[in-house]
């Protein structure tokens, strides 16, 4: 498993080397959607909270970071930095309301305050330029005195590989930590880890904050790839997405969400290029996926070589 | 005192109308333990079968009232059957999941065979124009809303706490195992549960067509509407529902005059006062579900 790693990382970093043109950028989405849903997963693979408002924070990152671009001229690492900052105390202020209760409430409130976000976007014009969103920022440097061309997309493809391999061995990191465990166990029974006297109320709390945290990060980053920072990136049918790409690649284990966020992407790409209502089959492929293949693809892969 | 007047009259039939979807809602979680994040396509639904059988079919407004949330319920007939029923003995996750899917089907589908436009009904001429009240003008269509969501209340009322069928169905809400034993048919009951709930969003689908531009945002607005009721009522909680609908009317209808620069923002500050101040609701229950 170690050794397949290590070649798909290295297949990955030499990818702009031979693929075509096209699939750099193809590769680029794949990375930031694929940390997007590892993000999501923490909270609901790992601690079994349905949160349908992820895309506040990953909306919230890409926001950040382009105003940051566009007002202050700072460099992409400073963006990206702040972006954080801003997904985290939002994860906060969502999460402290949203994480007390059940949930069925915790499905609903998150979907609601998402909705909350979007509203914002899209009316506070004088700060998020509305419906048309914040485009015209540039991309100077990358900060720490490295001389990056940011606008060439392999450069950037590289700039995104490193920062989300980075990010992700954190979240792995995180996930096998005695903290880590503990949300697999407040997932698996909430009333026996609090009866054992942990505060279970307060690492849903955390949890939550990390994973907008993370879901920051990947806005911040797509928000310079799309050239854009725009409503579309906090509405519902956003946050649907790390959903269903953690369901297809399977919630159980870690690297799913990445497979997951793969599949869904080149299919998107495969199937938007004959039909617009690419929607209506992401709920069929998520309905029949529920229904039949709970474990999603790599789960299921995975379970078989290791006889699960 | 007119503006006051006015707004108030304009709070009440928006209450009225978020009542009515957001009871179906608050009646589905009941027996079935599951927010229905489809139930705004639903009462969409309920329009768009409206615009076909009056706009379209040129059919008068009261059939449509009958028929159109019939339909739906079979719709959701075939949807609980065929989708929701083989998930129950799971975590409610994947109960969550499948309702969220069906919102993605529902919406998508009626932008394919409708449209990304708007539509319009009128409303029966029996309910067009104004009626003065107390020195406001107000539209008879608008009185039309109240009465209707008055009526339902009672109807609701009279059929949860004096009929044997409600019996049943609070019986079926309290205790599934019990209920099956005593021999009362629980699927069938959850069927049944299923498709009142989502008549009566299509009765709110069917009420709003005349009054709201008809479009394929028009369920996500409301869903998200009906979950900032129940929050602030309590899940759960019939009056909770009742007190939430008219608390969240009166946001708009007087946020809405007083506050515009802020008014799309009001519900969701209002529902996080309630959460701080009585998590589980107004008129929730203390441990909630």
């Amino acid at each position: 498993m170690p050794a397949l790693l290590v070649v798909l990382l290295a297949a990955l970093a030499a990818l702009p080397y031979f693929a075509p043109y096209f699939y750099i950028f193809v590769a680029t989405e794949i990375l930031i959607m694929g940390l997007f849903a590892a993000s999501f997963n923490l909270i609901f693979g790992y601690t079994g909270m349905l949160s349908f408002g992820h895309a506040a924070f990953f909306g919230m990152g890409a926001y950040a970071c382009a105003l940051l671009l566009l007002h202050f001229e700072v460099s992409l690492l400073t963006a990206i930095l702040g972006a954080m900052l801003a997904s985290t105390l939002l994860a906060a202020a969502i999460g402290f309301l949203s994480v007390r209760l059940g949930e069925v409430y915790f499905a609903m409130l998150t979907l609601a305050f998402g909705m909350m976000v979007y509203a914002v976007a899209h009316q506070w014009r004088s700060l998020t330029n509305g419906s048309d969103g914040i485009t015209g920022f540039r991309l100077t440097e990358f900060g720490l005195g490295l001389d990056l061309q940011l606008f060439n997309p392999a450069v950037y493809y590289h700039v995104v590989l490193v920062v989300v391999v980075l990010a992700s061995l954190v979240l792995y990191l995180i996930t096998r930590s005695s903290f880590g465990l503990m949300l697999r166990a407040i997932s698996e029974n909430p009333e026996r880890v609090a009866f054992c006297g942990v505060n279970e109320r307060r690492h849903r709390l955390v949890a939550f904050i990390i994973a907008g945290l993370f879901a920051g990060l990947a806005g911040a980053l797509f928000a310079p790839f799309n050239r854009v920072a725009s409503p579309d990136m906090v509405h519902w049918t956003q946050s649907a997405e790390p959903v269903l790409m953690t369901i297809l690649g399977g919630a159980g284990y870690f690297l799913g969400p990445f497979f997951g966020a793969a599949m869904f992407v080149l299919l998107e790409t495969w199937i938007t290029s004959f039909t617009e209502h690419w929607m209506l089959l992401l709920g069929i492929a998520l309905a029949l996926l529920v229904m039949f293949f709970r474990r999603g693809v790599l789960g299921t892969l995975l379970d078989k070589v290791t006889g699960r | 005192m007119q503006s006051f007047i006015a707004a108030l009259l304009n709070s009440l039939d928006i209450a009225m109308l978020l009542f009515v979807i957001a009871v179906g809602l608050n009646i589905i979680f009941g027996v079935l333990n599951v927010i229905n994040f489809a139930h705004g396509g639903l009462y969409m639904l309920g329009a768009y079968f409206t615009y076909m059988l009056v706009g379209r079919l040129g059919l008068p407004f009261w059939p449509a009232l009958l028929l159109a949330p019939l339909a739906v319920a079979a719709v959701a007939v075939v949807l609980e059957r065929l989708v929701l029923r083989r998930v129950y003995d799971r975590h409610v996750t994947d109960s969550l999941l499948l309702t969220f899917a069906l919102l993605l089907i529902i919406d998508e589908s009626v932008r394919m065979i409708w449209g990304s436009g708007i539509h319009v009904v009128r409303p029966p001429d029996l309910l067009r124009g104004n009626v003065s009240f107390l020195g406001v003008n107000y539209p008879v269509y608008s009185l039309f809303v109240i009465l209707m969501g008055a009526a339902m209340l009672l109807a609701l009322w009279a059929l949860f706490t004096r009929t044997r069928l409600g019996r049943i169905v609070r019986a079926a809400a309290i205790d599934r195992d019990m209920a099956q034993t005593v021999g009362i048919n629980v699927p069938l009951v959850i069927t049944g549960v299923f498709a009142f709930g989502a008549w009566m969003a299509a009765v709110g689908g069917v009420i709003a067509a005349p009054m709201r531009a008809i479009d394929p945002g028009m369920g996500d607005k409301i869903i998200i509407e009906s979950f900032i009721v129940v929050v602030i009522g309590g899940l759960g909680s019939f009056p909770g529902t009742l007190l939430g609908a008219l608390v969240l009317g009166f946001i708009h209808g007087f946020g809405g005059r007083y506050l515009p620069e802020i008014n799309l923002v009001l519900p969701y500050i209002g529902m996080a006062l309630v959460l701080l101040w009585r998590p589980q609701g107004l008129m929730g229950r203390g441990a909630a579900a």
